[in-house]
């Protein structure tokens, strides 16, 4: 094996990659999405019709593209990630100035087979970028203020562009990703810290303006914190969500009602169903047993992605992968404590398992980035 | 082989640290995740499936009352009327063949449309309510309100239905409504979920499809509590409907029921137009249908006969057809020579009954030709040859904006569906679409309102008011919406000299007033209701050579559809104009004969606003009017509803 190839500590070429792929990453990403044709099949009444149908061919596209990207050098990839960030920030400003111009919210961008969400790119483009400028940086100056700043604006940036879509939930999403990378690069504790406490000033603010004249949300973003703190303020109004949800994941009990016997999403009490809910039906059909298993799909995900990442000696693949195991972390731990109850409904998918054709065609993208690290990683013994 | 630096070492051992530590916080999260599951799904399950079970939070929607339709002096053009239905719930009925088997023994059900509900109950989901029977009658409602314990998952229900009580007079301008199909959902970005609800109407043609966000209004909800058999326990809080805005329109019953009337089973359209508001007073297309038929889904049979007519009953020809305006366009080219002073009123052009250019000859209708002309005889006697002199003088370009300003190659504005602009052409318009350079010929065509012109019957109206008027004169359909007026702006001046339209008007007046005139014999004989207006005749075939030298072929002995289309516009009084008018009569034949009598009887009624007295016709054919209205009907009164059939 490898002590008898004599380019063993060479990045693999040709059809030898193949060899090299993350295979169980690959399977792990298979099972999930598997799991989330037969929700979406059952949300839609038992029919592949609308959702199960186009999201099976949604997959099938992004597999190709993890593979493709996978495949592709990850040298190349380092090579186009600052464009890749500038292009989305243009993207950005490109569908908020076209949303001024309809008089409207606009998120996105009509591909003709795909709505592209640029800010769905810009949670692995801002990833990418941050991943580049700390394996450009000396590690002794990365907690110097000046090198600390610009990380900040390179992340923060985009983020306001993204929260004044208006979609908060996603804004969050590209902070905490950013602030991962800054995280895992080293960056002096003390900062994060910092931060910590910023936030919590600013989550004071925030209470403490509510009706004054500097209110700093919208009200409806108010009521949906109300509502978290206190479900039973009023049960047919905004918190309705959070109490049907509860009901759909306390009803499928340990064993679950079974595939399609969930009456909550059937009598059409689940809002979202197929979007960020569907957590709520695959609880009420699988139970304990369904969820407890997609959770440790989920972190076996993770296991993959960070142990590719602490076996990589090249910096870049390395803060690549572990910032992109982040976001996959954030976006399935925020999903399933929003729909249970613990954090405020915000508006994340539950990742390869929602109905949605961007999100998953991105994930799936940054998946390949991740086997393209793990494929091309610098190998033996130093 | 790669030697790592130092600091390339610290660097991973860094990554590494940090590494451990996220995944030791990440895990700890994904512990509180799993201790949150445990708890709501195990801990908690029983109370949580007792909430599921036992006392379900549902949602009604209460569908709003659709917007009732009026003529101008409130007469119900379309109303809603009390329907009531059964339907039925799949998951209730356990056995749903059974049920409508049990129902067929209390009313009279046969077995296809039994059939045809459980075909429909196949695609839904079993907790949707079915349409099974609509629009019973009151004894069979309350039978199987009755027998409703025997029934399960059979639901009695009073629900309003959509009702045209002045069945054919308007079912091309108001349209009608139909059950919401996936083609009316899959049209909208965001559809409302009262657009699901089973039996829901929603337009399909007409002002009903048009402007149905406004005649639809919003629905309400109702927020009830239901046990696990889906009784409602209590209602928890109720936000009512809020009913569609009702709409009157310009439009009058009478005139407009006359109108149809008039027009009898002849493939026609007329116009009547206020011309000083733009207020249309009838807008009427013939053939019509009932569009009652089409409330509940129209059969097959009745469906094809509609599409197979080939007087085209489902179009409604008065906005959509486009039509040559044959000599109705010769006041247009006449006011733009006028305005140019490229002709004036005493000169005098000669018509030897063909006029030619280069090789090819132009034919005037009268074969020996009318002599000399001027530009008043010229409209009086709708001479050709002196439109071919001066359309060669002014060239298209002047003759096509004068046009425009008349409002004619524009689409009017109007809240109907599929309404043409007409086509006025222009030499870049004939290059880019036939990339042919523009021909005299082809001006000298256009010159009597053939060739590529094309006009619509609502839009010759409006020429015709403007004409009358002076003013840029627009229609007007709505007059309130939820008794708000609608606006009703001043027209300005269309900036023609008042000489010129003086001239014309002469013209127009003499067609109808004087011997020889085209439409001397349709003529109001009560002066102080005088009209002024103009025959059209449109060619809808290239008359050959061959058959000029053999004689050209009279339309009777044409097939229909070679014949020729007849057309008539004119406005009354004609000093002191209150309507104009337009009617086509689709292969009517010539203007004189097909269109101009329909004109002159809508107008009489549209002044009178009742049956006109004898003497306001010439005295030569009183006799024949008399006789005429033997078979007249009486004045149109609003039918007592009729009971559609079942569904």
């Amino acid at each position: 094996m490898s002590f008898m190839d004599p380019n063993a500590n060479l990045p693999p070429t040709g059809l030898k990659k193949i060899l090299y792929v993350n295979w169980p990453l690959v399977l792990l990403i298979f099972a999930v999405s598997g799991f989330g044709f037969l929700m979406l099949y059952s949300v839609a009444g038992g029919s592949f019709t609308p959702w199960a149908r186009p999201q099976m061919e949604r997959f099938a596209i992004g597999i190709v593209i993890m593979f493709i990207v996978g495949f592709t050098p990850i040298s190349f990839w380092r090579s186009i990630t600052a464009l890749t960030y500038g292009v989305g920030m243009l993207l950005l400003v490109f569908v908020l100035i076209a949303g001024d111009i309809n008089k409207g919210a606009q998120r996105w961008i009509d591909l003709g087979f795909i709505n592209l969400q640029p800010s769905e790119v810009m949670k692995i483009a801002v990833v990418m970028v941050l991943a580049l400028y700390y394996d450009w940086l000396p590690p002794e100056k990365v907690s110097r203020p000046v090198w600390v700043f610009i990380p900040l604006v390179l992340i923060l940036s985009p983020a306001a562009f993204v929260f004044f879509q208006p979609d908060l939930g996603t804004a969050i999403l590209i902070i905490l990703s950013g602030g991962v990378v800054m995280f895992l690069a080293g960056v002096s504790l003390w900062y994060f810290s910092a931060a910590l406490s910023a936030v919590a000033a600013i989550v004071l603010a925030i209470f403490q303006s509510r009706g004054t004249g500097w209110q700093l949300l919208n009200d409806y973003q108010y009521r949906r914190i109300d509502t978290f703190l206190d479900p039973s303020l009023d049960p047919l109004g905004a918190s309705y969500h959070i109490t049907q949800a509860s009901i759909a994941l306390g009803s499928g009990g340990v064993s679950g009602r079974g595939f399609m016997q969930g009456t909550q999403s059937r009598l059409g009490f689940l809002p979202e169903k197929q979007t960020d809910f569907i957590f709520t039906t695959l609880a009420e059909e699988f139970g304990y047993v369904g969820t407890t298993l997609l959770l440790v799909m989920y972190v076996l995900i993770m296991v993959f992605c960070i142990s590719s990442a602490l076996n990589n000696r090249n910096r870049y693949a390395a803060l690549l992968t572990g910032g992109i195991a982040a976001t996959f972390f954030f976006f399935f731990a925020v999903n399933m404590a929003m729909v249970m109850g613990l954090v405020p409904v915000v508006g994340v998918p539950l990742p390869l398992v929602s109905y949605g054709g961007s999100a998953m065609l991105v994930l799936l993208g940054a998946f390949g980035l991740v086997q393209s690290a793990h494929i091309h990683r610098p190998q033996g013994v130093l | 082989m790669i030697i790592p630096s130092k600091s390339a070492k610290e660097k991973n051992r860094r990554i590494t640290r940090r590494s451990l530590m996220l995944g030791g916080i990440q895990l700890a999260v994904v512990g509180v995740l799993g201790v949150r599951m445990r708890q709501l799904q195990v801990t908690q399950s029983d109370s949580y499936r007792l909430l599921a079970e036992e006392n379900r939070i549902n949602v009604q929607l209460i569908p709003p009352d659709r917007g009732l339709i009026f003529d101008r002096l409130g007469k119900p053009i379309a109303e809603n009327k009390p329907n009531y239905r059964i339907v039925l719930i799949r998951e209730q009925a356990q056995d749903p063949a059974n049920v409508l088997a049990e129902l067929a023994k209390i009313i009279d059900f046969p077995e296809d449309k039994q059939a045809d509900v459980l075909k429909k109950m196949k695609r839904n989901s079993a907790f949707v309510k079915i349409p099974v029977v609509e629009n019973l009658d009151w004894s069979d409602f309350a039978r199987i309100s009755a027998n409703a314990p025997a029934l399960p998952g059979i639901i009695p229900e009073v629900g309003l239905n959509r009702n045209y009580p002045q069945p054919e007079d308007f079912t091309h301008v108001v349209g009608y409504v139909g059950p919401v199909s996936d083609r009316d959902l899959s049209g909208l970005e965001n559809p409302e979920p009262i657009l699901q609800f089973p039996g829901f109407q929603y337009g399909k043609t007409g002002l009903e499809v048009k402007i149905e966000d406004t005649l639809r209004g919003t629905a309400g909800t109702s927020q009830v509590e239901v046990n696990s058999s889906g009784r409602v326990i209590r209602e928890l809080s109720r936000k009512d409907a809020v009913n569609g805005a009702d709409i009157q329109l310009t439009l009058d019953s009478d005139l407009q029921h006359y109108a149809s009337y008039r027009m009898g089973d002849q493939s026609a359209a007329a116009v009547v137009m206020d011309v000083h508001s733009g207020n249309i007073r009838a807008l009427a297309s013939s053939p019509s249908f009932d569009p009652n038929k089409f409330i509940f889904g129209i059969s097959t049979t009745d469906w094809n006969g509609l599409l197979n007519n080939e007087y085209r009953p489902l179009a409604d020809k008065t906005i959509s057809g486009a039509y040559p305006p044959g000599s109705t366009f010769k006041m247009v080219v006449a006011l733009a020579a006028l305005e140019e002073g490229l002709v004036d009123a005493e000169e005098e052009i000669f018509c030897p009954g063909h006029f030619d250019l280069g090789n090819r000859r132009f034919h005037c209708w009268k074969r020996g030709g009318h002599g000399r002309m001027n530009l008043s005889d010229s409209l009086k006697e709708s001479c050709d040859v002196f439109y071919y002199e001066i359309s060669q003088r002014i060239g298209i370009e002047k003759i096509t904006a004068m046009a425009k300003r008349f409002g004619l190659g524009a689409r009017p504005d109007l809240p109907l569906p599929a309404i043409t602009g007409g086509l006025m052409p222009t030499k870049q318009w004939k290059q880019t679409n036939y990339n042919e350079a523009w021909r005299k010929g082809d001006t000298i065509n256009s010159a009597i309102g053939q060739g590529f012109v094309l006009s619509s019957p609502v839009q010759l109206a409006i020429m015709t008011a403007r004409l009358a008027s002076g003013r840029a004169i627009t229609p007007r359909l709505i007059q309130r919406i939820n008794g708000v007026p609608t606006p009703l702006e001043y027209a300005d001046p269309l900036g023609i000299s008042d000489a010129d339209f003086a001239l014309v008007r002469e013209g127009m007046f003499r067609v109808n007033n004087e011997t020889r005139g085209t439409a001397y014999a349709t003529r109001i004989a009560e002066t102080t209701m005088a009209m002024a207006g103009k025959t059209g005749t449109s060619q809808v075939r290239q008359i050959s050579l061959a058959e000029r030298a053999t004689g050209v072929i009279k339309n009777e002995d044409l097939p229909w559809e070679h014949r020729d289309h007849a057309l008539f516009v004119g406005y009354a009084p004609y000093d002191k104009p209150r309507f104009a008018i337009s009617v086509v009569v689709e292969h009517g034949g010539s203007g004189s004969a097909a269109a101009a009598p329909i004109a002159r009887d809508i107008m009489l009624r549209a002044l009178y606003e009742t049956q006109p007295p004898i003497s306001a016709f010439p005295r030569e054919i009183r006799d024949e009017m008399l006789e005429q209205r033997q078979n007249e009907p009486p004045p149109n009164v609003v039918a007592p509803t009729p009971r559609s059939d079942r569904a």
